[in-house]
């Protein structure tokens, strides 16, 4: 891969919930246009270095970061640089779905009323985009003024793609986002996100071995905050014992 | 010696007992209700509550003294809720636990703890008196503000604490402000216990009497202006009982005193849930 080629630039990057180290000295290149996961057992890291790429760790108290993260080349971290320009960029999906107490149309054009004065023909069509996007349309089409939590699981984590998607962001970050709905959903989400990564980039944490192998491009694993090998033959090739034995289910 | 008990004799001992709690005081309540409507009822008709009292009370209505309660009720509303709320959310959403927050929030819930006529007599020497307001409207509000003040500060802060983390993470994470989370957000979801503080501060407010004799004093005729002095219903009723000058009128007074506070509850949460249904 060439180096124009990399959106997300990793460099030496640590992360402390006060004196606690929870990632370690972590370097890693994400490619634009390509699916990167994020894997490994719980406390490795990986929500937090997820959280960090749209810098919501800023929520909690007591948390400090070293090291750089760069985007385009350019850091996140700058003083100059807009926090909520940064996060439209790197939009991001919860492992739960968090639709909020309003209707399916006013979630998905939340962000996008955060945003500069947009008229109502304009939203219109963003959200109507988003929502096809995020293989949702067929479903919602004919109750947009529906609550959004009267959609049922699968439909609500779809709507929560949308939202993000309504945001027209470059990054999508996806943190276990399939971990509580059932297969039929679950192959749906992965099949949009197939779709979408010709136009985004997208780094998720999966919620299993089986769905990273389904779906990265490349993969990186992610033990008590350390990066243990990432590439795209991680599976098929893994260069770590750790690795090799986590993927063929010999611990975690 | 051991009092052995089996499972099934101790389920219906509790099961009676709970029953045997809500039923009670269920009846209390309803009794004190109806026997108050049934007393009231009967005086309460159009000229009763059109006509100014006159006679300290032994004849005419009580139009004035719903103004009274009106107005004092509005000003202390209009005071105590725009800084009750943003202490709220100051306290919920904007510091961290610290030396500040302790005070304040101590101080609230002593303060929520103080009879109503240290109130009032805080508001005679500073507002009727030092500031000079004299016997007013301005001066019975206000009081009235400080004296529920800590109910909006503690109901808001703990409805606004009460609403999921994860929302706020949400409207961050798609490129939200504070201030663009707390409107659109936080504030949609905790209105509901927001207003039920407020709706317990408007009973307050109306059922005040010591704190409101003190500051508003008990003239009798309609207010012209918020300098002038006035007397609230339940004033009007502790006066009209107390001095056995018109126990009638006394119970017709309570009994709307009731009739309002019912209709205030079912109007504000109509209201509220309309907005919530509409947002939702």
């Amino acid at each position: 891969m060439s180096e124009n080629n990399i959106k997300i630039e990793i460099k030496n990057f640590s992360f402390y919930y006060g004196q606690k180290q929870v990632i370690h000295d972590l370097n890693l290149k994400i490619h634009k246009n390509e699916i990167m996961s994020f894997f490994g057992p719980a406390n490795g890291g990986v929500t937090t270095l997820l959280r960090s790429l749209n810098r919501l760790f800023e929520l909690n108290h007591n948390t400090r970061s070293e090291g750089d993260i760069l985007i385009d080349g350019e850091s996140i971290f700058d003083p100059d640089a807009s926090v909520t320009e940064l996060r439209r960029k790197v939009g991001m999906v919860f492992e739960i779905p968090t639709p909020l107490p309003l209707s399916i149309f006013d979630n998905v054009a939340y962000g996008p009323r955060l945003n500069k004065k947009k008229s109502k023909d304009e939203i219109n069509e963003v959200v109507e985009q988003a929502i096809k996007q995020a293989a949702l349309w067929d479903d919602v089409s004919d109750r947009l003024r529906a609550p959004a939590m009267s959609l049922s699981g699968g439909q609500q984590q779809r709507l929560c793609i949308a939202r993000v998607l309504a945001l027209k962001p470059e990054v999508i970050i996806l943190d276990r986002a399939c971990s509580g709905l059932d297969p039929i959903s679950t192959a749906k989400i992965e099949e949009s996100l197939t779709k979408l990564k010709k136009q985004f980039t997208i780094v998720i944490a999966p919620h299993n071995v089986q769905q990273a192998m389904r779906i990265s491009d490349r993969a990186a694993f992610m033990l008590m905050g350390y990066l243990v090998e990432a590439g795209a033959d991680i599976f098929t090739h893994p260069q770590d014992q750790r690795t090799d034995d986590y993927i063929t289910g010999r611990f975690g | 010696m051991k009092l052995k008990i089996n499972a099934r004799t101790s389920e219906y001992i509790a099961k009676g007992f709970i029953w045997g709690a809500a039923m009670s005081v269920m009846i209390v309540l309803v009794a004190i209700i109806v026997y108050i409507l049934v007393k009231g009822l009967p005086v309460i008709n159009f000229s009763f509550l059109t006509t100014n009292p006159y006679n300290m009370g032994r004849s005419g209505g009580i139009a004035s003294t719903i103004v009274g309660t009106i107005y004092i009720t509005v000003v202390a509303i209009i005071i105590a809720v725009p800084f009750g709320i943003g202490t709220a959310f100051y306290l919920a959403e904007y510091t961290q636990e610290n030396i500040i927050t302790r005070i304040i929030r101590f101080s609230a819930e002593s303060l929520a703890g103080i009879p109503s006529i240290i109130y009032g007599l805080f508001g005679y020497i500073f507002f009727v008196m030092y500031m000079g307001m004299g016997w007013s409207i301005l001066a019975g509000g206000l009081t009235l503000a400080f004296m529920i003040l800590p109910t909006i500060i503690r109901t808001s802060e703990e409805a606004i604490r009460a609403v999921p983390h994860i929302y706020r993470e949400v409207s961050f994470s798609l490129g939200g402000t504070k201030w663009q989370t707390i409107i659109k957000t936080v504030f949609p979801s905790a209105i509901q216990g927001i207003v039920n503080g407020i709706i317990l501060s408007i009973g307050r407010c109306i059922a005040e009497t010591a704190a409101v004799i003190f500051t508003a004093g008990s003239v009798l005729s309609m207010p012209g202006s918020l300098f002038d002095s006035t007397r609230t219903m339940a004033v009007h009723f502790y006066i009209l009982a107390s001095e056995g000058i018109s126990m009638d009128n006394a119970y017709g007074t309570a009994a709307l005193l009731i009739i309002i506070i019912f209709l205030i509850n079912v109007i504000v949460n109509a209201l509220v849930n309309r907005f919530i249904s509409k947002s939702k």
